[in-house]
């Protein structure tokens, strides 16, 4: 700190500045999701690299070498490009999970987390910058995921708006969903544990693989109550026009599924739940 | 002029019924350096993260540069700058990515030739693209620095900001304290090294047990609970404390060659010249003398072990 004094001298240095926050704190809101995003960029390889891999590999084994053998699921639609749709949304829950929960966690498990609570910031405007990152980064996922899809299936996709649309809100969806995770998680073994004991087994039952008609009558009715086969019907009626009747409540389900969370967490920040103390 | 940060009846107690803080009551004025001393888990860094809202109080208003802390908390904490006591930092950042992002999160507009102002005023500028887990842990500690001073805050609160580092990065932050001082910044400093206060603080408040026992100008805190030391050294060692000076409750040293008298400064009477006096007429007659005040570390250890009915009525200059 040799030269302190001088440059001190030379100019009011850390003079207190004059301001006057806005209701929206978008420089705050920009710097977190920059610092998220960054992150993500720094490690693009990485991040991309292991759902692309696996992805790919449910194609080679499901699309080419079963789906091959099996008959069309509706006329014109080959097993492997039925599976587009359900693997996206695969990638999208737990990418999203992790990404969100491990934001929001390792500040926690690093103690940075103090700089965050004691900021002229919201916890709608932390939400929006953690879990608008998370969402980024599954998006990106989903279309390069769809863009491998093109190297081993035949893909259409009817309503691409649409599409993007659904794949964003679900994005979100499960990005807060993984917030919520990643405040409630006291150690990196229960970040795990909700993914590994609810998520996984909702989507692999949520027709990723098959439509619910094929499932024996008395599933069906089961069947829907799972939250994540609506979602992935919505998504499917995206690329193949399939259970369009179903769209609407794909919307309803994932718009309540919000709505619920965002309760959560403006419960979380209120009282500090695992944050502050 | 009203004060830049004012706690009024601040409480705060965890579920499992520990009392972190006990009616807390202090107003700090701007441009002042308020040294809070208290022996660990005093409740010092829950103070202060009530006040950044780090810690929910269970009761109690603050205001901080006028504004509620709770109600107008954007405005209040954007006022703020916190250096914690612990090395939380993001070790695989860089520090310029970290300085910059505490800018952003402080609501400031992108300015790069301010972050790099900062960074030279604490010798960072050199390991600006160096990761935080490369650097040294006195390095770490100007992080963590240079992101609370980088959005330009009123009030900065520096918990235990030199522990662990050395005499020359000590000496170094007295000198940036002083120069935030001197620009209109607000320091309120914990600290163990009572050196610290003792060199930089204008008023000192104590803590012990979540109550803050003492708030008092330094100089006059020194003057009124200060004491003084005479040691004698006498010609001829005392193997006792002859009776006729028993009323001076003096302490025999070194093997019975000094002869030491603590008095209140601020008492009445000394005793010094009695005690002379006295000495005189026993025949113990003494080489030279050297005298000693007490520092405010004697202080502060007088206080935090004196209870609080004995400490309260000193502390007069309460704000409140």
């Amino acid at each position: 700190m040799a030269d302190a004094t001088t440059a001190a001298q030379s100019a009011p240095a850390h003079a207190p500045a004059q301001r006057r926050v806005p209701t929206f704190n978008g420089y705050s809101v920009w710097a977190m999701y920059r610092f998220q995003m960054v992150r993500f960029f720094r490690t693009l390889g990485e991040s991309l690299a292991t759902p692309v891999i696996t992805t790919a590999l449910y194609f080679v084994v499901f699309g080419s070498a079963i789906g091959s053998r099996m008959p069309p699921v509706v006329e014109g639609l080959q097993y492997g490009s039925f599976l587009v749709p359900g693997l996206i949304m695969l990638s999208i829950f737990t990418n999203s999970i992790f990404n969100a929960s491990f934001g929001i966690y390792f500040p926690k498990f690093t103690g940075t987390i103090y700089e965050l609570l004691s900021a002229p910031i919201s916890y709608l405007e932390i939400v929006i910058a953690f879990v608008g990152a998370a969402a980024t980064k599954s998006v990106i996922l989903g279309l390069v995921i769809l863009a491998t899809a093109y190297f081993f299936v035949p893909v259409k996709i009817l309503h691409p708006v649409e599409m993007v649309l659904f794949l964003a809100l679900v994005s979100f969806a499960f990005s807060l969903f993984g917030f919520i995770i990643g405040i409630w998680a006291q150690s990196f073994e229960q970040l795990n544990f909700i993914p590994m004991l609810v998520v996984t087994p909702l989507t692999m039952l949520g027709g990723v693989f098959y439509t619910i008609d094929m499932l024996p009558e008395a599933w069906q009715g089961i069947a829907q109550l799972n939250p994540v086969v609506h979602l992935i019907a919505g998504f499917r009626w995206a690329f193949f026009g399939l259970q369009g009747d179903n769209v609407a409540i794909s919307l309803g389900v994932t718009v309540v599924f919000v709505g619920v969370l965002l309760a959560v967490v403006a419960w979380m920040f209120k009282t500090g739940y695992r944050l502050k103390n | 002029m009203s004060p830049v940060l004012s706690i009024r009846g601040l409480n705060k107690s965890y579920k499992g019924g520990l009392v972190a803080l006990k009616d807390i009551n202090l107003e700090i004025e701007k441009g002042e350096i308020f040294a809070l001393l208290g022996p660990n888990g005093a409740g010092k860094t829950t103070m202060i993260n009530a006040v950044c809202g780090i810690v929910t109080p269970t009761s109690g208003d603050i205001t901080a540069a006028g504004f509620d802390v709770r109600k107008d908390y954007r405005e209040a904490r954007s006022r703020i700058g916190l250096v914690p006591q612990e090395m939380h930092i993001d070790i695989f950042e860089t520090v310029w990515a970290v300085t910059s992002y505490s800018r952003g999160l402080f609501g400031m507009p992108p300015n790069d030739a301010h972050v790099e102002k900062v960074l030279k005023d604490l010798s960072l500028w050199d390991k600006r693209k160096t990761k935080l887990m490369e650097l040294s842990g006195g390095m770490k500690r100007r992080v963590l620095i240079a992101k609370a001073l980088v959005h330009e805050p009123e009030i900065l609160f520096l918990d235990e900001p030199t522990a662990g580092v050395d005499v020359e990065l000590r000496r170094d932050m007295w000198g940036l304290v002083r120069q935030l001082r001197d620009k209109g910044c607000t320091i309120i400093l914990t600290t163990h090294y009572i050196e610290e206060a003792e060199e930089m603080a204008d008023r000192v408040g104590v803590i012990s047990k979540g109550e803050l026992i003492v708030v008092e100008e330094k100089k006059a805190l020194m003057r009124k609970l200060g004491k003084k030391t005479v040691t004698f050294n006498v010609n001829e060692p005392l193997t006792a404390i002859p009776d006729g000076l028993k009323e001076w409750q003096l302490t025999l040293k070194d093997s019975g060659h000094a002869l030491e008298y603590t008095f209140d400064t601020q008492a009445e009477r000394t005793g010094v010249t009695s005690l002379i006096r006295k000495m005189g007429d026993l025949g113990i007659q003494f080489r030279d003398l050297d005298t000693k005040s007490s520092s405010l570390e004697d202080i502060f250890v007088s206080l935090v072990h004196t209870p609080k009915a004995e400490a309260q009525p000193k502390a007069t200059a309460q704000k409140v």
